[in-house]
């Protein structure tokens, strides 16, 4: 891989509650009051190479959405570094980092919270490139103008408001309004989640032109594996915190190794004309503020062992580009075996009719 | 047919707002019988949640059902008072929504809800209605239902609620349970846990379900029968296999087709172009014209529902009867 874009190290995001006054009195008087600590992020190591797509995958209370907001620069790390370019942003000086800020650039799930609702469109295009000088204000007419164009917006509605757009144009301002410092990484949180089927298919394919168009670089973060499948080059998968696997989209959909992406594989609805029958995996994610010991998922795995009670399995390279969090991994190459790995099924009726 | 459980026709609900009058439902028809679950699939607006609600007299002011009639046990629930639907509502006919939090109480315990549940309909004892209400949360796979039934809404986490809300439609049996997304707001693996569930429940006790969704992908795992609506109509209405291998109608063509997970990686998705007209301003005759590739000077006329292929129905005259394909 080339010298990657962004390169996560270590990162660890805690919330934490402590005490108050108040409640540090209770709490000497014997009252069952406590401080508490949420792991939501626990020890990323992530390289992201230029124009790449990374998919992030998890459920809720993965962290997904945490990782994407340090990168953006919205939530400090409590440890680790995020370098982008080679520099930790996490240390810049104030204009240096204000200058790598507008380079990551993010796009949020919900464009109505996102996007103020009593400015113009033109003024939440234009106001970022305007104030960081990027145009002059004497060219940020046609300038806004081209943005609209870009992601197939009309320029004659600029004067209008958020709330006279549909759910999917107003995606589009967000999109418009990221676009308009000319990053080079955008950070995708969920962006396609609260959109009906044929919108999302539209606003996908503009993120797939705008790829080709400007060689930007994605992680995309997604619960929707058929999104993050047809769209990505690298999938990374999340579970409390943790990366249980990355791998090539293509070897991670022909063949899962973590027990937990295949779980996961297993159950995404697929479009298919017989009726399936689910075998869920027992159980759901458990509480962040209190994650079980040893390897996080072990209270769910159906292949679970001693070791993975006690020791947390380290992220290691399984074949060229892949990594897996999994104890199995050594006790099958030990065993000269190769790891487990599953298929699904991918034909369906269209290929196997006539 | 004698086993059908409900049959809706002609149904007509429009709300009647300071801008004008909204056709939400404008003359849906269909039935399900007994044991079958007929998917409902829309995008929003579509009407797909305005039908679920009309069935049980749930629509607000200043929606209105202006038409049509909806055959419930050789009675019309249209014409029943608001008492008389009361004793239909939770008790033959149950509804579970996309939200358990809005379902729930959050200040009463699940069993306080749950035994009200049992004793609106029934002349039981609470002890017996706590029984009940235990044993509903054991069917739908709550872990030790003695201790969770006296624990409260917040403390169950999204897909444990989700549970309390089908046990509770399925404390009186009945005979037709609408689910109106009741999967949307969980992830994947608890999704998988919950139709898991219900495709248990509805082979054993042979209710009828009709499931309102948006997602084509949990329809086609669970469903019989797919009516697919645009703009307050069904457009295409067919057994499950036919509807997603040989859609008829543009619509559903490309709503398949739209699906990230049925197209080749990185290709462009075969995107329908335009959006979901306003149910104000609708086009004349079909609804989707404007945004059809196959459109013809004929579809300004308003179109009927045409059987054209053996239990397929659509609202087309130029409908998709080649083979589809696999774009890539």
């Amino acid at each position: 891989m080339s010298q990657p874009i962004l390169s996560l190290q270590g990162l660890t995001k805690r919330f934490e509650k402590k005490l108050d006054f108040a409640e540090k009195i209770a709490a000497r008087l014997g009252s069952s009051v406590h401080a508490w600590q949420v792991h939501a992020v626990d020890g990323v190591d992530l390289d992201i190479a230029q124009g790449e797509v990374v998919g992030l995958v998890g459920e809720s209370g993965s962290g997904k959405s945490t990782i994407g907001r340090m990168i953006a620069g919205l939530l400090q790390p409590s440890e680790g570094r995020i370098l982008y370019r080679d520099r930790d942003i996490t240390e810049l000086r104030r204009a240096a980092s204000r200058k790598a800020a507008l380079k990551i650039q993010m796009i949020f799930q919900d464009p109505m919270s996102s996007l103020n609702p009593r400015m113009r469109v033109k003024d939440i295009i234009g106001e970022a490139p305007a104030v960081h000088g990027i145009v002059p204000r004497s060219k940020l007419r046609p300038y806004v103008d081209e943005m609209m164009q870009r992601v197939g917006l009309d320029p004659s509605v600029r004067d209008r408001y958020p709330h006279q757009f549909s759910g999917g144009q107003r995606q589009r301002i967000g999109i418009a309004r990221a676009l308009a410092v000319q990053p080079d990484f955008l950070i995708c949180d969920e962006s396609v989640a609260a959109l009906d089927v044929s919108i999302q298919a539209q606003v996908l394919n503009l993120f797939m032109r705008l790829r080709k168009e400007f060689g930007l670089t994605y992680l995309f973060i997604s619960h929707d594996l058929g999104v993050v499948e047809h769209l990505s080059d690298r999938v990374v998968i999340l579970y409390l915190g943790r990366v249980v696997e990355v791998a090539p989209t293509e070897a991670l959909f022909s063949g899962a190794n973590h027990p937990y992406t295949q779980a996961l594989l297993d159950e995404v609805p697929r479009i298919s004309p017989e009726k399936r029958q689910f075998h869920p995996i027992r159980g759901e994610i458990p509480s962040p503020m209190n994650p079980p010991p040893g390897c996080h998922f072990h209270t769910r795995c159906p292949k679970v062992f001693d070791r993975c009670r006690v020791e947390r399995p380290a992220l290691r390279p399984i074949a060229p580009g892949r990594l897996s969090a999994c104890h199995l991994n050594d006790v099958q190459t030990a065993s000269g075996s190769r790891p487990t790995t599953t298929t699904i099924p991918r034909e369906s009726i269209y290929s196997r009719r006539g | 047919m004698s086993d059908t459980v409900i049959e809706v026709r002609d149904l007509r609900t429009h709300f009647f707002t300071r801008a004008g009058v909204l056709p939400a439902v404008d003359g849906v028809s269909f039935s399900v019988r007994r044991g079958e679950v007929l998917g409902i699939v829309g995008e929003s607006g579509s009407g797909k949640s305005v039908t679920g609600l009309s069935i049980l007299g749930l629509v607000d002011a200043p929606g209105r059902i202006v038409g049509g009639e909806i055959m419930f046990r050789g009675r019309n629930l249209t014409e029943l008072t608001s008492h008389e639907l009361r004793a239909v509502r939770g008790h033959q006919i149950a509804m579970i929504f996309q939200d358990p939090m809005m379902t729930l109480n959050p200040v009463l315990r699940v069993s306080t809800q749950m035994i009200e549940a049992v004793r609106a309909h029934e002349k039981v004892s609470k002890a017996e209605a706590r029984q009940r209400a235990r044993d509903a949360l054991g069917r739908v796979g709550i872990p030790s239902p003695d201790e969770r039934l006296d624990a409260y809404p917040h403390e169950f986490s999204g897909g444990m609620r989700q549970r309390v809300a089908i046990a509770i439609a399925l404390l009186h049996s009945p005979d037709l349970i609408i689910a109106d997304e009741p999967t949307t707001a969980l992830d994947v693996t608890i999704q998988a846990q919950i139709l898991a569930e219900v495709q248990k429940l509805a082979t054993e006790t042979g209710m009828a379900l009709i499931w309102i969704t948006h997602d084509l992908a949990v329809v086609s795992s669970l469903a019989d029968r797919i009516a697919v609506m645009y703009a307050g109509r069904i457009v295409e209405d067919g057994p499950a296999p036919q509807v997603l291998s040989a859609p008829l109608h543009p619509y559903t063509v490309g709503l398949i087709g739209s699906v990230p997970s049925r197209n080749r990686r990185g290709a462009e998705l075969a995107q329908i172009p335009g959006m979901t007209p306003s149910l104000l301003d609708l086009p004349e005759g079909c609804a989707f014209r404007p945004r059809c590739p196959r459109a013809l000077d004929q579809c300004r006329q308003p179109q009927p529902m045409r059987l054209l292929k053996p239990r397929q129905e659509a609202r087309c005259c130029n409908p998709h009867l080649e083979p589809l394909e696999v774009t890539g």
